[in-house]
């Protein structure tokens, strides 16, 4: 842990703050808290609000990937987001502390259906070029397996790029696959599996222990 | 034209200066009046002594050659130069040896994170005095010291170094899954943590539990004994180390601002038995920690228990503001 420049400003007292992540997580999250007795249905309307009062808590909403920054310098005590996003960040210091159990998805290495230029460019040209949104978790992957790529990151639909020749193959997360499969993709590896995870800032989990443990047990999903 | 300083530094000016300037004569005010006189030990060290002291590579310092080729590196933390400094120079003196320092140390960062190369790190180091009346002498001037800059809110986190370690000895797991086990702990990754334990044959049902749940177990002297109905010889020791320290904390007066804490795992590796975590509840980082580093000393050919603290001097000013600003907040 080194010091920051960046002022980590919190205010202790008052509710806790969580963070909540708009996008796929966004309904499963809300469902979760409306079965912990927390009234969602301000936020399910179409509200532009940003931060919601609800349960005892205040309720901050944004960008999944932007939950472990909040949570780190303790704008937010607690948050919720995707293992992909945390092993994507893995230099912010948070604490996981809880299995959401919702939102499963995978992290995939994938190529043309029945193509098999990944292989190739790997065999002649040493390395494959590889586009992705997740360029830490790719880079980590290819350097643990002892595979060569060159890692592309692009900011939109990933797809794209082996369909017009800008990679060989992607690294993205899939559901349920409909989207590689619509596009003449599939699977060659399984890189990572993701749930939403429940994560603490240090701090809070420290100084707030009796309500972040509190809200862990309401929330842990029952053991199927 | 302005001219580029590498990110991680920076210039100081006049006005913060003279806070910094005056926060550094408050603390070192307390730190004589506890009988630690104030030490200063080059910047720049041989890789090969701070190596020595940290016991594992990677911490990386800043590191060079010379114009004679020999490796030199920028200090990471004081502790290491004044274990180096006492055993050279004080080693046929009386203990116990009180120092003191404020100084800059320097750390790697990574990049886009506003992270800072160079850090303002004051503290106290007191030498040849043992668990538990030297941690408690420590924790004594680091409450002491927290009061006198205006934190009087700040909470000492007291853990235990030496208690996973010895849990996972006792337990029998070694290798690849006691190292996993450790990192995840800490990260204090607790998801991670319940797949590691898992991943581990042959560990019974009660061992499993008590990996579990130590980590979760923080708060007043409950604590110790929610501990201890875990079980285990390990874990028997370190409640009873954490426990007479307490006691002895509670006597000073220093207890109520302590929270044991079994989750605790610094990241330094030479810590031994006792170590604290300093936060304060205007901040969301912690301002400081330290510990007892029992083998340090002897790593330079000296031995002796050994325990000490260090603030980060930016962040505590940082606190102080915070602090500041929410009285005020609070009277209007």
């Amino acid at each position: 842990m080194s010091p920051t420049v960046e002022a980590p400003r919190r205010r202790l007292g008052g509710p806790l703050k969580l963070a909540i992540p708009r996008g796929a997580l966004w309904g499963e999250t809300l469902d979760a808290l409306d079965r912990i007795g927390v009234d969602t249905s301000e936020m399910r309307g179409d509200s532009r609000s940003l931060v919601f009062d609800a349960g005892g808590m205040s309720l901050v909403t944004m960008r999944p990937s932007d939950v472990p920054t909040y949570v780190e310098s303790g704008a937010a005590d607690l948050g919720i987001t995707g293992k992909d996003v945390l092993l994507e960040h893995t230099d912010r210091i948070v604490y996981e502390i809880l299995d959401l159990g919702y939102g499963a998805c995978r992290m995939v290495l994938a190529g043309r259906e029945g193509d098999e230029s990944l292989g190739e460019t790997e065999r002649r040209l040493g390395g494959m070029r590889i586009a992705t949104k997740y360029p830490r978790i790719a880079e980590r992957h290819f350097e643990e397996t002892g595979h060569q790529a060159e890692v592309i990151e692009v900011k939109g639909s990933v797809e794209l790029a082996p369909l017009v020749g800008l990679a060989d193959g992607i690294v993205d997360l899939v559901a349920t696959g409909r989207t590689l499969k619509e596009n003449g993709l599939e699977i060659r590896e399984e890189i990572a599996s993701s749930t939403a995870r429940l994560v603490a800032n240090r701090i809070s989990h420290k100084l707030r222990a009796a309500e972040v443990d509190d809200l862990v047990e309401r929330l842990r999903p029952e053991k199927s | 034209m302005i001219h580029p300083i590498p990110p991680g530094t920076r210039d100081i000016l006049p006005d913060e200066m003279r806070e910094l300037r005056a926060l550094q004569a408050t603390l070192i005010e307390v730190f004589e009046r506890f009988g630690y006189g104030q030490v200063a030990t080059p910047t720049l060290e041989y890789d090969e002594v701070l190596q020595r002291g940290e016991g594992r590579s990677g911490v990386g310092a800043y590191r060079f050659f010379d114009e004679r080729g020999e490796l030199l590196a920028l200090r990471s933390d004081m502790t290491i130069p004044i274990a180096r400094l006492v055993a050279g120079r004080f080693a046929d003196a009386q203990p116990p040896h009180r120092f003191s320092y404020v100084g800059n140390a320097y750390r790697i960062v990574r990049p886009q994170r506003g992270q800072v190369r160079q850090f303002l790190h004051a503290g106290i180091e007191l030498l040849g005095s043992p668990a538990p009346e030297g941690t408690v002498d420590v924790l004594e001037v680091l409450s002491a010291s927290l009061d006198a800059v205006g934190l009087n809110r700040a909470v000492l986190g007291l853990g235990d170094a030496d208690l996973y370690r010895q849990l996972l000895t006792e337990l029998g797991v070694e290798g690849d899954h006691r190292t996993r086990i450790l990192d995840r702990l800490a990260e204090h990754n607790l998801v991670g943590l319940e797949m590691a334990v898992d991943d581990v044959e042959g560990l019974d049902a009660h061992g499993r539990e008590t990996l579990l749940r130590l980590p979760g177990l923080r708060g007043g002297a409950e604590v110790l004994d929610q501990a201890r109905e875990l079980g285990g010889v390990a874990v028997e020791r370190a409640t009873q180390r954490l426990q007479q320290t307490y006691d002895l904390l509670v006597e000073r007066g220093v207890a109520g601002r302590v929270q044991l804490d079994l989750s605790l795992l610094r990241d330094l590796g030479y810590y031994t038995g006792a170590i604290v975590e300093i936060y304060d509840p205007a901040l969301g980082h912690i301002l400081g920690g330290g510990g007892r580093y029992d083998d340090l000393v002897g790593r330079f050919g000296s031995a002796m228990p050994a325990a000490g603290f260090g603030l980060y001097l930016e962040r505590v000013h940082l606190a102080q503001m915070e602090e500041e600003r929410l009285t005020r907040e609070g009277k209007e």
